[in-house]
């Protein structure tokens, strides 16, 4: 059999492969950061809280009003997205002239208090929620038991990153949000509702996160922390990624899945600790972050 | 009417003033600090003040003749701020026992300074051995389980059953060590091998790379040396590598009823865990869980929760029969008397504060058997205290004559 460092090459590649599975949830936590970060210059702490959000939701959809999983992965994106629109119209919007710094600490303050709402009125033990029955079971690949869920998390989130790179990058209606953020006067000046549009995508943002959320129900507990147990590892992504970078925040994304998954095969005890190891050595090198374009 | 009510207010004044003057022989006050907002909030939190409560309410409100009051408070599971309030209590505002105690950093903080003032601390929620061991003091107790009650009871069941070869998932810090350390001595006991482990950080949502792991093992048996939220993950996405499909079973070494609750049946069912309490055993633990529900939204008590109500009650039996608030006397009448509640049938405190009782191995219903919320366990075996509890023979507590 042939080994790497004493681990069998068949764990190895299995270990690999949940390493991207891995990096397919941060891609869709971060995508939503960068494209807040990128096109609103807003550090929304509050994502992990929204995230958690969209899970309660699904678990409230089922509980309350019998509606299942794919039921939830609908609508549970727009309730909490709308939720989203409502904070950025009331209270973001009046941050936008001053510095980042307050965008962060309202965020912030935001999450606590979500956080804080959810725990009260939910506790903290977090709530069942079950794989649907379509997606239950899983293959054996031979190197490992791959489960029919964590498959479709994959693919969603290829589908979900990608289409949104496309609609930012390559769309007319992505070249006036860029063109939007660069230069907001102007563009209004063409008749585009600029402030109409930050609303948007600031709502899409944070349904990006409680797709997410949904994604996670069935295999991570629902809880009201589990947003702020994942927000700072993928807040490290982002910048690793380049801030406001949407490809850096997808591809570092996978990236990091690889490397946290190796880590937890030969020093599993850093697995929690290898990311921001890469970031602190990363930013001394690249202060930009890997994509990110000089300021 | 002016009159008669700055009167009034003056006489209130003054009834206070008189209260606050008054030394602690002539009132008996009884501080819970507990996790109220963290990972052990529900657990242990705000149920163990409703508990306490209940347990001053049944006693009568007084102690021979001196009324009893509550205070609480969040450690929020640090030891700093812990060790703090109980400063605060034990010297200002004349507190003359703290219970509950979840987490051990906290725990072991407000054990220094108990010790330090001759006041009692009375621990329901922490797990961690060497509060009876190392750390043991006079005016110490340790109430409702340790890690080594909940994982002996456990590992020797299921080597027994035939779950020889073990694996386990070991939270990397001290409490999930010293579980592991506990449970592997009994495997190996009993004859069984343990085939590997891996220490996971803490706290971790993510266990698949750690369920190949142990999946690639080939170990019939997955302990859990882990608690909370790291257990509940493990168990869920346990089910979903299929584990149980390989003919491999999980071992919970510290599960609570409130996990149970979060996991659901479907989840759970089949696991075998210890516990120090379960509330659907006779019609003791059921009266008390009823009225227990019903001033907490329905939910039923955890052996934490149940164990403060057990604890605060024992208090005030040896407050009585001594005759004083003072820490040394009132810890000489709790090894004393014996403790006969709905918690414990046959319980006593030994030396090291240890309070002996029976434990319960039980194994999670399925969906099917269950008849509703929180009707989750089959009680399979009663562990007799003394085979539950680590023998005095092997305490390091300098307390302990041998």
């Amino acid at each position: 059999m042939i080994t790497f460092f004493g681990i069998p090459l068949q764990a190895l590649l299995g270990q690999l492969l949940l390493g991207l599975i891995n990096g397919a949830f941060y891609a869709m936590l971060s995508l939503g950061l960068a494209l807040i970060f990128g096109l609103l210059n807003i550090v929304n702490f509050a994502h992990g809280a929204l995230y958690m959000m969209g899970a309660f939701c699904a678990w409230l959809m089922l509980n309350q009003l019998g509606l299942g999983y794919w039921a939830a992965l609908a609508v549970a994106p727009v309730v909490v997205g709308l939720l989203g629109m409502i904070i950025e119209r009331t209270m973001l919007c009046r941050l936008y002239k001053l510095d980042h710094l307050y965008g962060l600490l309202l965020t912030f303050g935001l999450a606590l208090i979500i956080e804080g709402m959810f725990r009260q009125l939910y506790g903290i033990s977090g709530m069942p929620y079950a794989v649907p029955k379509e997606l239950q079971g899983g293959w054996n690949l031979g190197i490992m038991y791959l489960p029919i869920y964590r498959g479709w998390v994959v693919l969603a989130s290829i589908v979900v990153c990608g289409g949104t790179w496309l609609v930012i990058e390559k769309t007319k209606l992505g070249s006036y949000l860029r063109a939007a953020t660069e230069n907001p006067t102007l563009v209004r000046a063409f008749g585009i509702n600029v402030p109409l549009m930050v609303t948007l995508t600031f709502g899409f943002g944070v349904a990006l996160a409680a797709f997410a959320g949904v994604m996670a129900a069935p295999i991570y507990s629902v809880n009201p922390l589990m947003g702020s147990n994942l927000i700072i590892v993928v807040f490290a992504v982002v910048v690793i990624g380049g801030m406001g970078s949407m490809a850096g925040a997808i591809l570092t994304s996978f990236g990091l899945g690889l490397v946290e998954g190796l880590t937890k095969v030969f020093y599993p005890e850093a697995a929690s600790t290898v990311i921001f190891v890469v970031m602190a050595v990363l930013l001394l090198i690249k202060p930009a972050g890997l994509f990110g374009k000089k300021a | 009417m002016f009159k008669t009510l700055m009167l009034g207010v003056a006489a209130l004044a003054l009834s206070t003033g008189m209260a606050q003057a008054e030394i602690t022989a002539k009132k008996v006050k009884i501080g819970i600090l507990t996790d109220l907002s963290g990972t052990y909030s529900d657990l242990a939190g705000q149920g163990t003040i409703t508990a306490a409560q209940m347990a001053i309410d049944d006693f009568g409100g007084k102690v021979n003749g001196f009324p009893v009051e509550l205070v609480s408070a969040d450690h929020q599971n640090k030891a700093d701020i812990a060790s703090a309030i109980a400063r605060k209590w034990y010297e200002n505002e004349g507190v003359d026992a703290i219970a509950e105690l979840v987490t051990t950093a906290a725990a072991r903080a407000v054990r220094e300074v108990a010790k330090e003032k001759g006041k009692i601390d009375l621990n329901s929620g922490a797990a961690s051995l060497p509060l009876t061991n190392d750390w043991c003091s006079p005016t110490g107790f340790h109430w409702t389980y340790d890690n080594y009650a909940t994982a002996v009871g456990t590992a020797t069941a299921v080597v027994k059953q035939g779950g020889t070869s073990w694996f386990f998932l070991t939270a990397d810090y001290a409490f999930g060590h010293d579980l592991q350390a506990q449970a592997e001595r009994v495997v190996k006991a009993n004859g069984g091998t343990v085939v590997g482990s891996v220490s996971h950080p803490f706290p971790n949502s993510d266990f698949s790379s750690f369920l190949l792991q142990a999946q690639s093992s080939g170990a019939k048996i997955i302990g859990l040396a882990n608690a909370g939220q790291d257990t509940i993950n493990a168990i869920k996405q346990a089910k979903e590598f299929g584990l149980d499909k390989g003919g491999q079973s999980l071992a919970g070494l510290l599960v609570f009823i409130t996990d149970i609750h979060s996991l659901g049946l479907d989840t759970a069912k089949g696991m075998l865990l210890t516990t120090g309490f379960y509330w659907d055993m006779d019609d003791g633990t059921r009266a008390f869980a009823k009225r227990f529900g019903a001033k907490m939204n329905g939910k039923m008590p955890t052996m934490v929760q149940a164990g403060v109500y057990s604890q605060v009650t024992h208090y005030l039996k040896a407050v009585a029969a001594a005759d004083t608030t003072e820490g040394i006397k009132v810890a000489d009448k709790m090894r004393e008397i014996p403790i006969k509640d709905f918690f414990a049938k046959n319980g006593h405190i030994r030396a090291d504060g240890r309070m002996v009782h029976d434990m319960y191995l039980v194994q999670v219903k399925t969906p099917a058997e269950s008849k509703g919320p929180w009707d989750y366990y089959k009680v399979i075996r009663t562990i007799p205290g003394d085979e539950a509890f680590r023998p005095l023979s092997e305490s390091t507590c300098p307390l302990v004559k041998k």
